[in-house]
C-alpha cells in the first residue's frame, strides 16, 4: 500500500475537468432559472415604492416592516403555519397505516394499489383541486350525500373554510408522504417483525416498538417535503380558500398582481422563504442528531 | 416423554408440498440439525415449529401440550435469524432486554440477566453499542444472546453461521456448542453446511424435498446413511453399480464390473442391482501384496491435511482421501494400489440420481 500511496495521489492533485464540464449544464440551470430569480426578488423586496410612481430608486427595509407589523400579515403567516401543521399532521396519521398496508400487499395487488396512490401525482393540481371544488360546495356531492343520509341537516362549510383547503390539501400532498415511508418500509428487514413476536410482544407492541421507530427518519422527512409544499401551495389555497381565505403564497401573489405593489409582494416571499427555512433547516438538525446514531446511512 | 414432539407435520403451497410428513421427537436439552440442500423444507419446519407458519397438516407437541395452533408470541421459543434480525434503533441491552421486558420483568433483574447474558457470549463491554456500530460476529453473538436471555423452551437457529467467514463460523461453532451443553438447552438447528450439522448436533435430521430421509447420530449418518441422498451430501463419496452374486446372512457377495466384492448388511433387503458407496478416506494407498484393484491416478490435489487423488480403475473412476504423513504421493499418471474393508462398503438400493 505505501509504496502505491504517492502514485495514487498523483492524478487526484491535478483538477480533474470532466466531473465538472458534466456538471455544468446542470449548475447554469440551477444559477439561471432559480438563483438569479431569487437574488432579484431579494433585491425588489428592498426595494422603495409609492402607490403613484410605482417601484422608484434606493433601498428600503419599509416593505419588511410594513409586513411584520401589520396584524394582517401575521393572521395570513399564522393561518399559512396552522394549515401546513394540520396537512403534515394529517398526513401522517393517514399516510403511515396506508404504506403499511401497501408493503403487506401481495402481489399484483401491491403495485397496482402503488400506482392508484401515485396517479393523482400525474394530474394538474388545478384540476384535482376543482374536482374537490365540486365535491365541497353546499350542493356538492358530500353534502347531498350527508344531507340524504340524514347525517346532517344544514350543509357543511366546506367551501372557502380552513377545513376544506386543509383536506384537499392533504389528498393532494400525501403520496410523497406515503412515497417516504414506502422507502424506509422497503429497507426494513423481514425477520425483524418475526424476532419480535419471538420474543413475545404483541402484533400492536411489534408495530410501535419495532416497525415504527425504524421507520420514523421516512415519515420525518416525508413530513419535511409535505409542510414545504403545503406552506408554499398557492393553486389549492386559492381556488378553495377563495379571496378572502388568503395564506402567504396567494398573498404575495395579489401584492404583485392586484396593487402591483412588487416590493411589498417580494418581501412577502422572501419572509415565507426564510420562515420555511428555519423550519425545514431546524427538524433536519433534529432529526439528524436522534437518528445518526442509529442508521447507517 | 419426549420434549418436543412434531407429528406428522406437512405444508402445502397450493400444489406445492413444501414439507411432508415430518415427524421427530426431540428430548429435553438436545441438540437437532435439520440438515438438507435449499428448497428442501428444513426452513419452512423451524418456521412451523416457531408459528410463523401455520402447518397444513400435522401437530406440535411441546412439553405433552399442542402448540400448534398458539401464536407465536405465546410460545417462548428463541429464535436466531440468519439476517440476524437485530433492532437497529436499540442499543445492544436493549436489544438482549427487550423479550424480558415483553415478560414484564423488572428494571433490576432485567439490568442483571442481560450482563449475564451478554457476558456468557463474551459481549460484556458492549451493551451500551448500537448494532451498526458492532461487526458480523458481535451481530451474531447479540442475536444468540437475545435469544437466550428470555430463557427459551427451545432454541431455534436458522442458518445462524451463513454470514461469517469460515474461521469466525468454527469458532462460533465450538462456543455455540459449549452454551448450548452448559444451559442444557433444547435446540434445533437449521443448516445446509454438513460440517456445522456434524460438529454441533446429537442428532442430524437429513431432509430432502420436504421429506425427513434420516435422523441419526451424526456418525451414524455419515458411517450408515440409509440413503443415496444422505451418503452424497453428508461428506464426499464413491458410488458403485453392482449386481448380487449370492444372499448370505450376514453379507453379500456382489459382482462390480467383474470385480467380486463381499459386502456385509444389517437384515436389510436389497434389489439384484444395487449401488455400493466408499467414503474417500477409507480407500487406502497399499503395497502390491494388500492390493484390492490397481489404478491410475488422474488427478492429485495437496489440501493440506490431506491429499485429494482421482483415480481410474476398473471400478470406473474414484475419489480418494489419502492423509499427509509427511512424503507425497504417487503422481498423476502413476500406477497405485488400492485397499479397503469389507466393512466400510454400503449398499443402498438405487434410487433417482441425486447428484
Amino acid at each position: 500500500m505505501a509504496s502505491h500511496a504517492p502514485a495514487a495521489s498523483l492524478p487526484r492533485a491535478r483538477l480533474n475537468p470532466v466531473p465538472m464540464l458534466l456538471s455544468a449544464p446542470a449548475l447554469l440551470l440551477f444559477i439561471g432559472l432559480l438563483l438569479v430569480p431569487l437574488a432579484l426578488t431579494a433585491i425588489l423586496s428592498f426595494s422603495v415604492y409609492d402607490s403613484a410612481m410605482g417601484v422608484g430608486e434606493g433601498h428600503t427595509i419599509a416593505n419588511y416592516i410594513a409586513v411584520l407589523t401589520d396584524d394582517y400579515y401575521h393572521e395570513i403567516f399564522t393561518r399559512t403555519l396552522l394549515m401546513s401543521l394540520a396537512v403534515t399532521l394529517f398526513s401522517v396519521l393517514l399516510g403511515v397505516p396506508e404504506a403499511i398496508i401497501l408493503s403487506r400487499m401481495r402481489s399484483p395487488w401491491r403495485a397496482i394499489f402503488l400506482v392508484v396512490i401515485l396517479a393523482p401525482l400525474l394530474i394538474s393540481v388545478v384540476v384535482r383541486t376543482l374536482g374537490w371544488a365540486i365535491l365541497m360546495g353546499n350542493e356538492g356531492l358530500i353534502n347531498t350525500a350527508l344531507l340524504g343520509v340524514g347525517l346532517i341537516d344544514s350543509p357543511l362549510r366546506l367551501l372557502y373554510t380552513m377545513t376544506g383547503v386543509t383536506i384537499a390539501l392533504t389528498h393532494v400532498l400525501i403520496p410523497f408522504m406515503i412515497i417516504s415511508i414506502w422507502a424506509s418500509l422497503q429497507k426494513l428487514d423481514d425477520s425483524v417483525e418475526n424476532a419480535g413476536l419471538s420474543l413475545g410482544a404483541s402484533r400492536a407492541t411489534v408495530l410501535r416498538r419495532v416497525v415504527l421507530p425504524q421507520i420514523m427518519p421516512g415519515i420525518l422527512s416525508g413530513g419535511i417535503i409535505v409542510f414545504a409544499l403545503a406552506a408554499s401551495a398557492f393553486a389549492t389555497p386559492a381556488i378553495l380558500g377563495g379571496r378572502r381565505l388568503k395564506v402567504v403564497a396567494t398573498a404575495a401573489y395579489d401584492e404583485f398582481t392586484g396593487t402591483l405593489n412588487w416590493p411589498l409582494g417580494a418581501a412577502i416571499a422572501v419572509l415565507l422563504l426564510v420562515g420555511m427555512l428555519v423550519v425545514i433547516l431546524g427538524s433536519n438538525r433534529i432529526i439528524e442528531r436522534r437518528y445518526a446514531q442509529v442508521f447507517e446511512a | 416423554m419426549t420434549y418436543l414432539t412434531l407429528d406428522g407435520l406437512n405444508k402445502r403451497y397450493g400444489d406445492l408440498n413444501v414439507v411432508e410428513d415430518v415427524s421427530l421427537q426431540v428430548e429435553r436439552g438436545e441438540f437437532v440439525s435439520l440438515l438438507g440442500p435449499s428448497g428442501c423444507g428444513k426452513t419452512t419446519t423451524l418456521q412451523m415449529i416457531a408459528g410463523f407458519v401455520e402447518p397444513t397438516r400435522g401437530k406440535i407437541v411441546l412439553e405433552g401440550r399442542d402448540i400448534t395452533s398458539v401464536r407465536p408470541e405465546k410460545r417462548g421459543m428463541g429464535i436466531v435469524f440468519q439476517s440476524y434480525a437485530l433492532f437497529p434503533h436499540m442499543t445492544v441491552a436493549e436489544n438482549v432486554g427487550f423479550g424480558l421486558e415483553m415478560q414484564g420483568m423488572g428494571a433490576a433483574d432485567r439490568a442483571r440477566r442481560i450482563q449475564e447474558t451478554l457476558e456468557l457470549v463474551r459481549l460484556g463491554g458492549l451493551g451500551e453499542r448500537y448494532p451498526r456500530n458492532l461487526s458480523g460476529g458481535q451481530r451474531q453473538r447479540v442475536a444468540i444472546a437475545r435469544a437466550l436471555a428470555i430463557r427459551p423452551k427451545v432454541l431455534l437457529l436458522d442458518e445462524p453461521m451463513s454470514n461469517l467467514d469460515a474461521k469466525l463460523r468454527e469458532e462460533m461453532h465450538v462456543e455455540l456448542r459449549s452454551i448450548q451443553r452448559t444451559l442444557g438447552i433444547t435446540t434445533i438447528l437449521v443448516t445446509h453446511d454438513q460440517v456445522e450439522a456434524m460438529t454441533m448436533s446429537d442428532r442430524i435430521a437429513v431432509m430432502y424435498g420436504g421429506k425427513l430421509v434420516q435422523v441419526s447420530s451424526p456418525f451414524d449418518a455419515y458411517e450408515r446413511p440409509k440413503s443415496a441422498f444422505a451418503s452424497g451430501f453428508l461428506g464426499k463419496t464413491n458410488r458403485i453399480d453392482a449386481k448380487v452374486v449370492q444372499r448370505h446372512d450376514r453379507c453379500f457377495e456382489l459382482l462390480a464390473n467383474e470385480l467380486p466384492l463381499t459386502v456385509p448388511h444389517e437384515n436389510e433387503s436389497f434389489p439384484d442391482k444395487l449401488q455400493v458407496y466408499v467414503r474417500p478416506e477409507k480407500i487406502r494407498l497399499v503395497p502390491p501384496a494388500e492390493s484390492r484393484i490397481t489404478a491410475t491416478v488422474l488427478t492429485r490435489m495437496f489440501l493440506g491435511s490431506h491429499w485429494a487423488l482421482e483415480v481410474d480403475c476398473v471400478l470406473g473412476r474414484l475419489r480418494i482421501s489419502v492423509p499427509n504423513v509427511g512424503v507425497a504421493p504417487s503422481q498423476e499418471g502413476q500406477q497405485v494400489h488400492l485397499g479397503w474393508q469389507d466393512d466400510d462398503m454400503r449398499m443402498l438400493a438405487p434410487e433417482a440420481n441425486h447428484g
